[in-house]
């Protein structure tokens, strides 16, 4: 097999790690786990102005490609701490997904349909680069201090901050921390030490991922098959990523070995069947099972959860990495203001309201993905039959097959938002995430409204259209305006389209990108309002 | 909307014949196979989540009452 590629990181000894007892080190916040979900929290904290706290227990990245499907959500997110740019531009951008029977396409989709919108639906990169460009950019920022080789043995819960044990290559010491966040994966090791169940639902059907390096004609699409002439009564998935590896999941039946089926030898003959031909070389070979489960609560005491650590998904339909990701930007802001003081502590508790519904629906989603692979019962089977074959002439037919629902933002049912109370026929309501568009500055150059928020500080915002009643916006409220005197422009009218914008219309943006309240004539004191109950001072 | 349990057809006695019709000749497992493809084809042009599980709730009534004729019978 060829060698995966992977990072190697050095073990440094800290300061820290000399004090003892009562003179252990104090942290605001402490993030275990460099993945993409802790790595991507740090920055975001960091760049927040919170000096935080990074371990993790090994020291190298690239242990295979795990997941590899990373959304526009995601990347919106990236781009707001800086690394949107490299992930795009190494990453297989597509859009397009086909659904295959047989040898037969039955149906096509386009997650992104519509222009004008900076990132893609979705790219492919192997998490090891995800996570490469993004310790690059830890290493950019000095608030971040990134501590390999720090494995978390020990957990102790006060009143107001936790008490770690730390075990090193130069033994072990303990620190305080204000904040704990556990981005420790499935496995987490801090959720055991909390005591949380971790119970779901496990499906009994094994899956088969290989990486393999070809060179091929095939599209960057995203191909699914029911039932292929190469691996008959199971399904298959064949996916491109950078520097020409493709990634095929092959499903097994539940019964086989999985010691014999991970073998090179028996996995080629497989794949040679899908391909055509012998050309590849594998690049990683994975056997997996799956559940789909979550925490009941995301917080324990001053201990929360974060991405795998808190919720597994199955990997159809890419709600992994992407809801973790989701959790750190929902989290880093609120988790600023309470460290700051310019919230109360209950607005972290809407972190578990938001996230743990988003858990809910990726849950949902996934399982019902897998349960149309993998039928558990004979009638289950005939269903799945009947949609199949009616999906070779009925629209509805096509639109039943699930082959994998893709990551969306979730809209929150939070108490953070206040309810409409205007007329609108369109736009993001308050709890869904902001909509891209083409604007452009006064300048006249072309930019993105995800820019425009970047710019405006990437905290509470104002987005108001036109000259209409304009409002003065309360304090610490960054403000973008389309249209009008000095402000973008909207050469295309798709900003006025997408948020159903007439003159005067203002919605109240989150730090983190979603609406929190829209107003048709925005009054200061509803502003005020607003304002003061997205801060989760209700 | 809710679901209609009154009578629809003109003549029932022909729906109802349409559908056996349909059954006709066939093994209980092609049988199967048709009904599975019957029931996704009316729940779509229905359209209506409530609706559709209101029919699932009726339909699933028959089986609760069969279990019960047994036990009386037994």
């Amino acid at each position: 097999m060829a060698q995966q590629s992977h990072i190697q990181f050095g073990y440094r000894r800290h300061p820290d790690q000399d004090r003892t007892g009562a003179n252990a080190a104090e942290h605001p916040v402490v993030v275990v786990g460099a993945g993409p979900v802790g790595l991507s929290l740090a920055i975001d904290l960091a760049q927040r102005g919170q000096p935080v706290v990074l371990l993790d227990d090994a020291d190298r990245i690239g242990e295979g490609s795990r997941a590899i499907c990373f959304s526009k959500r995601s990347l919106e997110f990236w781009d707001r701490l800086g690394v949107g740019g490299r992930m795009v531009d190494k990453g297989v951008v597509w859009s397009v997904g086909k659904i295959f029977h047989g040898a037969s396409q039955l149906y096509q989709f386009n997650l992104l349909p519509e222009e004008g919108h900076k990132r893609p639906a979705f790219i492919n990169l192997q998490q090891f680069y995800a996570e490469a460009y993004l310790v690059d950019r830890v290493q950019e920022l000095s608030g971040i201090d990134l501590r390999w080789r720090n494995k978390v043995t020990g957990l102790e819960q006060r009143n107001d901050h936790s008490v770690l044990t730390i075990e090193t290559p130069d033994g072990a010491y303990r620190m305080r921390a204000n904040y704990v966040v556990a981005c420790d994966g499935a496995r987490s090791s801090l959720r055991q030490m909390v005591g949380a169940e971790f119970a779901g639902k496990v499906f009994e059907d094994q899956f088969l991922i290989a990486d393999v390096k070809m060179t091929a004609e095939f599209p960057t699409e995203r191909w699914f098959w029911f039932d292929p002439p190469f691996h008959a009564g199971r399904s298959a998935l064949l996916h491109k990523q950078p520097d020409d590896i493709w990634r095929i999941d092959l499903q097994l039946h539940p019964d086989v070995d999985p010691a014999v089926e991970k073998r090179p030898e028996n996995v080629r003959p497989r794949i040679a069947r899908m391909l055509g031909h012998e050309k590849f070389e594998f690049e990683w070979i994975s056997l997996y099972k799956f559940q789909c489960r979550r925490m009941d609560k995301f917080i324990h005491g001053r201990v929360i959860f974060a991405g795998d650590a808190a919720h597994q998904v199955s990997p159809f339909g890419a709600r992994g990495a992407n809801s973790g990701l989701e959790d750190a930007e929902n989290l880093a802001w609120k988790l600023d203001r309470v460290l700051r003081r310019t919230s109360p502590e209950a607005l972290l508790e809407t972190y578990h309201t938001e996230r743990s519904a988003a858990a809910d629906e990726n849950i949902r989603e996934s399982t019902r993905s897998t349960d149309f692979m993998a039928p558990s019962s004979r009638q289950e089977a005939r269903l799945r039959k009947a949609v199949l074959s009616l999906a070779r002439e009925t629209e509805f037919g096509k639109r039943m097959i699930n082959g994998g629902r893709l990551s969306v933002p979730s809209t929150y049912q939070t108490p953070l938002s206040t309810a409409d109370r205007d007329a609108w026929q369109g736009g993001p309501r308050p709890g869904a995430s902001m909509i891209d568009v083409p604007v452009a500055s006064p300048a006249g150059e072309p930019m993105f409204l995800t820019d425009a928020f970047i710019k405006a500080g990437t905290r509470f915002a104002l987005l108001g259209f036109g000259n209409g009643a304009a409002v003065d916006p309360p304090d610490g409220v960054g403000v973008i305006r389309v249209g009008g005197e000095g402000g973008l422009s909207d050469p295309a009218g798709l900003a006025g389209a997408r948020y159903d914008a007439e003159p005067g219309t203002a919605y109240l943006l989150r730090p983190d990108g979603y609406v929190a309240a829209r107003f048709r004539h925005p009054t200061r004191p509803a502003l005020d309002a607003a304002l003061a109950r997205a801060a989760g001072h209700h | 909307m809710a679901l209609s349990t009154s009578s629809n057809f003109a003549k029932p006695d022909d729906a109802f014949r349409a559908v056996v019709e349909a059954h006709r000749g066939l093994s209980d497992e092609q049988s199967a196979d048709l009904d599975a493809a019957l029931v996704l084809i009316l729940a779509n042009h229905i359209g209506d989540l409530d609706v559709l599980r209101e029919a699932i709730v009726l339909a699933q009534r028959r089986m609760a009452d069969a279990t019960q004729q047994q036990q009386q019978q037994q």
